[in-house]
């Protein structure tokens, strides 16, 4: 093991502190919690994990979330598949100020537009269910997915297409049988930042709902405010939402470094 | 690669701009709406001009929070940029650890925020924090409700938790993308340590670099929800960033005007900052 | 204009419709512009980048913005003279940039 090692072990433990003393909040008793500093539970409980698996807000909460993130990526990758093509391969009026505009999509703040959404959302009878969150967050997911699919998509070289239309393909035949099969990466790459965005956002998911489709992470603030110091509870939920994140991350492991790139290193 | 001319391009291109379209034009129209308005009540609106602008770009309250935010952000770039990119100089190439580091350290990048804010939350508890136990035993008067200074400790110690590990994977897709034969040039030649990172790493980087920066820049910019639920914005107003300013007029006073007047100036400003680096990030790119 | 419409919300007025209305005609007349006679090739202007016909509306555009809030935020109303000045700068932008 080389010498320089340590910077990045440093920094891992530095990661893993918090995710630790998560972890060992929630399997305390609020006695322990509230008795005092320990390092470790000394009274080990699962108590606060079934709270949660048996209360039916609570678990809705966790299906609510898990919805409206998938509906997202789909969506957002679907329509954005055809659009990178497009800025991949060919010059069209408008496209570079397109692609900005796109851009500065990602960079709005969700608070600015957090009031109007919540009017529009209402205005078309969406409020409250995971389509009105699935669709909010198209405003940056989108955006993203194209500039990731257009880096991806750019690397494979035009000759491919030009092969496939002398050997007969349709334009929608190349497309679905040779073309995304090729990317197939990038789109997994795609999937992964649209799901990551549309899981840590809550700031829209919260204004947009308000029983049915609550998002597990907006019913753990809500808790903590309403019901007293349930701090066990919390770090339980809180620690049940690291699990989607921790599989997906385990998917694109290989793609991982690329993928925040852009596709574009 | 040069790309063919093709108008019916549009056509692949139209079912996001519809769908951004409708997310973005008309939240984006009524925010303009609001801002010339005064409202009453949801429904009743009358025309006030240009006044709320003028009330925004003057108050107190709004330079604070614009100065606060400007502060925040570029204590976070100047921490996490060099940071990352250490940490990415220090990492293993190759072999079976690589994975391992990735996926622990994207881990951060992948827990919603307001469970960010409440794990530094629970970390900085007093009597039962990790964060604020260790600084107490270490002799320090730590408390960051109480105090300014140590709640901006701790928000920025929470955001290089948080972020610092997006700059680590950029750099490091960017060093794994030098081929091997420029390091064994360097290494004929005899170069030290510090001409290779200047001469061959650090160019082949601007463009990861820039992305880093942009990306870093304009998410610290509109940074809401770790925060409110670390410290809603105390003690005080001490760590009331632009979004939570904003929330609290919009939501909380449920003052439309005032609001959408500040929303744009703060959307404005974003905007220009946001062309500037992506203008750079597009000379990087051509070079 | 208060509707009864489902876009009630949106608080519409006169003056933010023209607006946009106006934004909607440049991008129209730009378009027009760019098919009757191309603008070719990007140029390399005066700050040393190479900018569109549309870079430079945005250019312009955002500008004017800015010059509008500084003037309001510095001066106050009346907001003919930014007009004036925002007008200039386009001009500007549009020669040189």
């Amino acid at each position: 093991m080389r010498a320089r090692y340590w910077v990045p072990t440093l920094y891992i433990v530095f990661l893993l502190l918090p995710i630790y003393w998560l972890l060992n909040m929630s399997f305390k008793t609020t006695n322990e919690i509230l008795g005092g500093f320990s390092l470790w539970p000394h009274e080990f409980t699962l108590e606060n994990y079934r709270v949660i698996f048996t209360d039916a807000t609570w678990y809705n909460g966790y299906i609510a979330s898990i919805q409206y993130v998938a509906l997202n990526t789909v969506l957002s990758v679907a329509a954005a598949l055809p659009a990178a093509y497009a800025f991949s391969r060919y010059r069209f009026l408008g496209d570079k100020h397109l692609f900005f505009w796109l851009l500065t999509n990602r960079m709005a703040p969700p608070a600015v537009f957090a009031l109007p959404f919540y009017q529009l959302y209402s205005a078309v009878g969406l409020f409250d269910t995971p389509f009105a969150v699935a669709l909010a967050h198209t405003l940056f997911n989108i955006p993203l997915a194209v500039w990731i699919l257009e880096g991806f998509m750019s690397g494979v070289p035009k000759e491919l297409d030009e092969t496939a239309y002398v050997d007969g393909y349709s334009f929608w035949g190349f497309f679905i049988r040779i073309f995304i099969p090729t990317i197939a990466a990038g789109i997994g790459v795609a999937c992964f930042f649209c799901f990551m965005f549309s899981w840590v956002e809550l700031l829209l998911a919260k204004t947009l709902t308000a029983v049915d489709a609550k998002p597990i992470a907006a019913l753990m603030t809500k808790t903590a405010s309403t019901s007293g110091y349930q701090l066990g509870l919390l770090a339980a939920a809180g620690s049940l939402t690291l699990i989607p994140g921790a599989v997906v991350i385990y998917f694109v492991r290989n793609y991982i470094a690329k993928g925040f790139a852009l596709g574009r290193v | 690669m040069n790309k063919t001319v093709n108008q019916r391009a549009w056509w692949f291109v139209l079912p996001v701009v519809l769908l951004v379209a409708f997310n973005a034009v008309i939240p984006l129209m009524t925010v303009v709406n609001y801002s010339v308005q005064e409202s009453f009540g949801s429904n009743m609106f009358f025309w006030s001009g240009v006044r709320w602008f003028e009330e925004v770009l003057r108050s107190e309250r709004f330079h604070a929070s614009l100065l606060r935010q400007l502060a925040f952000t570029a204590a976070i770039l100047a921490i996490e940029v060099p940071l990352g990119l250490a940490i990415a100089l220090a990492m293993p190439r190759r072999g079976p650890w690589v994975s391992v580091c990735l996926v622990l350290m994207a881990l951060p990048l992948l827990i919603p925020w307001n469970v960010v804010g409440a794990m530094w939350n629970i970390m900085a508890l007093p009597t039962i924090g990790l964060l604020s136990e260790t600084l107490h035993a270490l002799g320090f008067d730590y408390n960051y409700t109480r105090e300014p200074g140590a709640a901006w400790f701790t928000v920025i110690l929470m955001d290089v938790w948080h972020w610092t590990s997006l700059v680590v994977l950029l750099c490091y897709a960017g060093l794994v993308s030098i081929p091997d034969a420029y390091y064994q040039a360097a290494k004929i030649d005899g170069a030290r340590p510090w001409a290779v990172f200047r001469y061959i790493q650090l160019p082949k980087l601007r463009y990861v670099l820039t992305i880093a920066i942009l990306l870093r820049f304009m998410d610290s910019f509109m940074i809401y929800t770790e925060v409110v639920v670390l410290t809603g914005g105390g003690p005080g107003t001490a760590t009331t960033f632009l979004s939570i300013d904003l929330v609290k007029t919009a939501l909380g006073q449920f003052d439309l005007g005032p609001a959408a007047a500040m929303s744009l100036v703060y959307f404005l400003i974003i905007l220009l900052m946001s062309w500037l680096f992506y203008t750079l990030m597009m000379r990087n790119q051509s070079r | 204009m208060q509707g009864t419409s489902v876009f009630a919300w949106m608080a519409w007025t006169w003056p933010t419709a023209a607006f946009f209305a106006f934004i909607v005609l440049c991008l129209v007349g730009m378009t027009v512009w760019e098919f009757r006679s191309p603008g070719g090739a990007p140029r390399h202007g005066i700050l040393g980048l190479d900018t569109t016909r549309g870079d430079r509306l945005f250019i312009s555009l955002l500008g004017s913005a800015f010059i509008f809030l500084a003037w309001l935020g510095l001066v106050g109303t009346p907001l003919w003279a930014p007009l004036v000045i925002a007008v200039l700068y386009a001009g500007a932008v549009f020669r040189w940039v």
